[in-house]
């Protein structure tokens, strides 16, 4: 039997173009549509395959204001039996390390258990570091970008990718291990799964109920500002016949751009 | 006197090229700060590599040679202490896979702001001002730290390596790790000769749909060994399984930023364009003269990738030759 802690981010679809709020220091989130980040799927996923093969029971949980709700229902539709929603206005402003507090004080409501997957990174942010931060905080071993993960006797046997190579990693358990893109393949929730969802408990908790003071919830990191990319100058066309075409862009990447 | 803390990572012996960028940046922001730049190395023959980290600007080494691989836990004590010791005003560390791993763990123990992947890194009033990707490059984030140490990962091909200078030396103090790691490295399967990796690229050919199908893909890779490119790929033929996802560029792939990006029958679907658009010059061979990459490209051909493909590695081919 494991009782598998899964972190779920909810983030804009990867299709949405960004705007900048009126702020300047965030999105617009106005007609934004909301997914689970797809590395988190990954996370969910094999928290469940886990579950299928060994017992036990998965637990979701995520951070932020009502609409992450959408995002915990979409995991449960997928299997997860319960979730744990953590809200309150003092993580607006939350930087990476409080949100970690923050899911790592949820998380240690729902001990004992045996394994915290998450995602890689969080798209949007792209910052991977909550699977660090919650590792150090819950004083637990990490393996981090798992493309393969066993479990046998109360240890992780873990792949995980680095440049140009792959790792097997060893670990005890309970262990934080993130998920990277390759884990395996998220399955859809069934229409009897979406049903069942509705009725799956979301337990939700606030920063002083979580036992976060003042200190814990300080950012210490702050956007300043958020801006759209300079845009490129137009494209130089390169005519001819496809002969003459290679030959002049070989040219101008050697004589113009100089970069060969 | 202040000082910025690096980290230097080794593999077998050799430092890896972001970890020396990393060292120029903290060089150059200690110059203008009155600072010294410490750097940690962990690994068997640490304190051998100290002389080359000197080259590039570090004025001490803190070598953890009893340490056999690399190993979160371990790594993380032995930053932690040398950050204890020398209470830094920066603590910069490479945006590759083990800092990635390292240091967001190094972060939640001393207490710091990390701010992940950052491309430029200014000062304003001795206090440094990140700008970094968000939304894999569709957004740039400009961010300040509370208080210190201020912690930054550098992502790897944007900071100028500086000229290595045989004549500066480092002071190396010797230092131990301790405990044993809970996660630990039992085996490495190196990939596949010859495919360097996309993030440290200096040159990329990426193929796409245009392509047809996996058996015209090897006109991709042609032209990446001719170049001595790596080889990417979009999203799109990834989860068609024609190559390894590690492959994919983009939103859900890699972010990269290459001197040249080549995009080969891709049309630029908006999570390929985030993971690219901050490439010095873009190429964009596209049969569709209307294809979104052409946006984003400095040079663009409108062509049948199954024409211009092999030209093009016979073009290269020759200006190689031609070259010696």
């Amino acid at each position: 039997m494991m009782k598998i802690v899964v972190c779920v981010k909810q983030v804009p679809d990867t299709e949405t173009r960004i705007r900048v709020a009126p702020e300047g220091n965030a999105i617009l989130e106005q007609d934004v549509s909301w997914i689970v980040s797809p590395y988190d799927e990954f996370a969910i996923e094999e928290a469940l395959r886990i579950k299928e093969a060994k017992g036990g029971e998965v637990v979701l949980v995520s951070l932020g204001p009502d609409r992450v709700q959408s995002a915990l229902r979409t995991g449960l539709a997928m299997g997860a039996d319960s979730a744990v929603h953590v809200k309150d206005p003092a993580f607006g402003s939350a930087d990476t390390l409080v949100t970690a507090r923050g899911l790592a004080a949820a998380i240690r409501t729902l001990a004992p258990f045996d394994l915290v997957l998450t995602g890689q990174q969080g798209v949007g942010g792209d910052n991977s570091q909550v699977p660090g931060l919650l590792a150090e905080l819950l004083d637990l071993p990490q393996v981090t970008v798992a493309v393969k993960l066993e479990i046998e006797d109360g240890r992780a046997v873990v792949e995980r990718e680095i440049e140009g190579a792959h790792e097997t990693w060893e670990t005890s358990l309970p262990a934080v291990i993130s998920a990277q893109k390759g884990l395996n393949e998220p399955r859809y929730a069934s229409l009897k799964g979406i049903m069942a969802a509705k009725k799956k408990p979301i337990a939700v908790r606030d920063a002083a109920g979580l036992g976060l003071d003042a200190a814990a919830l300080a950012p210490k990191t702050k956007v300043r500002a958020l801006e759209l990319p300079p845009s490129r100058p137009p494209a130089k066309m390169i005519e001819g016949d496809p002969e003459t075409q290679a030959r002049e862009l070989i040219r101008l990447l050697h004589e113009e751009a100089k970069v060969i | 006197m202040a000082a910025i803390v690096t980290f230097a990572e080794q593999r077998e012996g050799k430092l890896r090229r972001p970890s020396l960028e990393t060292v120029s940046e903290a060089r150059r922001l200690a110059d203008r700060l009155g600072a010294t730049v410490v750097t940690v190395v962990v690994g068997p023959g640490a304190a051998a590599l100290a002389a080359e980290l000197a080259s590039f600007g570090a004025d001490r080494v803190h070598a953890f040679e009893d340490a056999s691989t690399y190993a979160t836990e371990t790594c993380a004590g032995a930053l932690a202490a040398v950050i204890a010791q020398t209470t830094p005003t920066a603590v910069l560390v490479p945006f590759t896979a083990m800092g990635k791993d390292l240091a967001p763990r190094v972060a939640a123990r001393v207490g710091a702001g990390l701010v992940s992947d950052c491309m430029a890194l200014t000062l304003e009033d001795g206090r440094l001002v990140a700008r970094r990707p968000v939304y894999a490059g569709k957004a740039y984030a400009t961010v300040a730290w509370e208080g210190e140490p201020q912690m930054a990962t550098l992502r790897p091909n944007v900071f100028a390596l500086g000229t290595p200078d045989g004549s500066r030396k480092a002071d190396v103090v010797a230092g131990a790790v301790e405990g044993a790691p809970r996660a630990r490295v039992t085996a490495t399967h190196a990939a596949e000769a010859g495919n360097v990796e996309l993030t440290e690229a200096q040159v990329i050919v990426s193929g796409g749909r245009g392509l047809k199908g996996p058996e015209h893909f090897h006109l991709v890779s042609a032209l990446g060994e001719a170049l001595g490119a790596a080889v990417g790929a979009s999203r799109a033929v990834v989860d068609a399984g024609w190559v390894e996802h590690q492959m994919q560029v983009g939103q859900t792939g890699k972010t990269v930023s290459p001197t040249l990006y080549i995009a080969c029958g891709i049309s630029g679907a908006i999570q390929h364009l985030a993971g690219m658009s901050s490439s010095k010059y873009i190429v964009a061979i596209n049969k569709d003269p209307d294809a979104p990459i052409f946006k984003v490209a400095n040079y663009g051909i409108v062509g049948d990738v199954f024409e211009v493909l092999p030209r093009l590695t016979e073009a290269a081919k020759a200006y190689f030759a031609s070259k010696g």
